[in-house]
């Protein structure tokens, strides 16, 4: 069993919060909170002691390179964002969002665009290559599926005839794609149970390996 | 009965579950498990690069939350690299909570790696703000992005970084993720400078990063649990020290609930079926 006084208060811990299985209590919810309350905490001062002091406060105040004073261009549009809390002045705010929107939009936009669209069109286009050997099943089955579950979201025309039977073979694609998802997500939520329960086994009742 | 089944209080439920995870744990039943494509793929990708000479960038974009499924992964990579002499450059994630583990991981793997050297071998890179800005930037200048390393030593004075400057000396970047990070790393990183990129996943988000794996556009990718158990298997086999395998230490629990819960869906629905007829 484990000596260390922090093992055992993240044990309580753990089961505090295993409790509300059975039902709702004040044990629950006093781990609740104190998870809430030392996670904003520790967010807080970790983000204040890697980010404002070093990359603000110390080059601004302690620096001596006259391009310094450019952070405070960033630090204005950022302060902006608190003029929400005065209703005269939250249009203010719009300047803050204009400059965010503008520029991860035009990072983004044309790398996303080949990310997700023109390479994912292009390993869809049936060659010579992928109709032979064993992957061609495979990747029939796919060029299939990309085909149908866009019908099944073609919306301009009614789902009848050709394009009415071929979104309903689209519905059972994305039927399939769900039930691998929801399996997925059973597996990670199992996933972190044993976690925890490999902690009270090994690491607080050293009762496993 | 099969009404009563349907009304069944999900408390047993639960009960069944924990059994189910805690009986294969405290008497292992040593399931086989299967390696998979994915996995290989990442696995031979860092495994046939050369010793000492590009390095490979590990992201621990995660927090407790997706600890028991991303730490294990993380420990593995790392051990595979400190054996093979490949430099290793740790960047504790986009997020400042997520550096505590990559500092966790280095602390269970660093005892079993004595020779392995801070600087030479491998480099710790701590929480900078910007997210997907400091991938771009990355590509310019590693050192100039970030400055210090984790400790506060400049990165310019350490020997590794002076030998890697930014992408071009870097031969893959592996991010270890319970969010969307892993595209990030495709857009900015990939796309924008060729670098390598292979993920490592929460099983919930393992399925969104498929259609990346088949273009091409990740090396690899360990998903979940299951990934993270079969990188262990995989350095174990090559001679490297795995450390405790947790990750394997888990599977026969997942598999015992994995069937468990089968069983009990199809139980449900069998009694569904059952009792929609009597009515």
């Amino acid at each position: 069993m484990s000596t260390n006084p922090w093992v055992w208060v993240a044990a309580f811990l753990t089961l505090a919060i295993y409790s509300f299985l059975y039902k709702d209590n004040p044990v629950y919810r006093f781990a609740e909170h104190i998870f809430m309350g030392v996670s904003v905490g520790y967010g807080l001062v970790l983000f204040w002691y890697n980010s404002v002091i070093p990359r603000l406060w110390e080059p601004l105040v302690k620096g001596t390179e006259p391009t310094r004073f450019f952070l405070l261009i960033p630090i204005l549009i950022g302060a902006l964002t608190f003029s929400l809390f005065v209703p005269r002045y939250s249009w203010l705010v719009k300047y803050t969002l204009a400059f965010v929107v503008g520029a991860s939009a035009g990072l983004s936009i044309p790398l996303s665009f080949e990310t997700n669209i023109f390479e994912q069109v292009r390993s869809t286009i049936l060659t010579r290559q992928m109709l032979s050997g064993w992957g061609m099943v495979s990747n029939l089955i796919m060029f299939i599926g990309v085909i149908v579950t866009l019908a099944y979201f073609y919306f301009s025309m009614e789902h009848k005839g050709v394009i009415g039977k071929t979104a309903r073979i689209g519905r059972i694609y994305i039927m399939i794609a769900f039930g691998a998802s929801f399996g997925y997500t059973v597996m990670a939520r199992v996933s972190l149970l044993i976690g925890r329960m490999q902690f009270l086994l090994h690491d607080w009742l050293g009762i496993i390996k | 009965m099969w009404e009563k089944l349907l009304r069944l209080d999900r408390r047993w439920i639960f009960v069944l579950v924990a059994l189910s995870v805690l009986i294969p744990l405290l008497r292992p039943l040593g399931l086989p498990m299967r390696t998979t494509e994915p996995v290989l793929n990442l696995y031979t990708y860092i495994d046939t690069l050369k010793p000492h000479d590009k390095a490979v960038i590990l992201v621990t974009d995660f927090d407790p939350s997706t600890m028991p499924e991303l730490l294990p992964m993380a420990e593995a990579i790392m051990r595979h690299c400190f054996a093979r002499k490949i430099p290793l450059i740790l960047y504790g994630g986009m997020y400042p909570t997520f550096v505590g583990m990559a500092k966790m991981a280095l602390s269970r793997v660093l005892p079993d790696f004595p020779d392995v050297k801070y600087g030479e071998d491998y480099v710790f890179l701590g929480y900078i703000p910007g997210t997907s800005l400091i991938i771009l930037s990355m590509g310019e200048s590693i050192s100039k992005t970030f400055g210090n390393d984790y400790y506060g030593n400049k990165l310019d004075s350490l020997p590794l970084m002076q030998r890697v400057k930014n992408y071009d000396q870097v031969a893959l970047v592996i991010d270890l993720s319970g969010s969307g990070t892993p595209v990030w790393w495709i857009i900015y990183g990939y796309q924008r400078y060729g670098v390598r990129v292979g993920c490592g996943t929460t099983a919930v988000s393992a399925a969104q990063y498929y259609p990346y794996l088949q273009t091409g556009q990740f090396v690899g990718m360990l998903g979940g649990l299951k990934g993270a158990a079969e990188y262990e298997t995989l350095i174990e086999r090559a001679g490297i020290p795995p450390g405790r395998k947790t990750a394997s230490i888990g599977m026969d629990a997942q598999s015992i609930v994995h069937l468990m819960l089968i069983f009990l869906i199809i139980l449900g629905n069998i009694g569904y079926f059952i009792v929609r007829r009597k009515r």
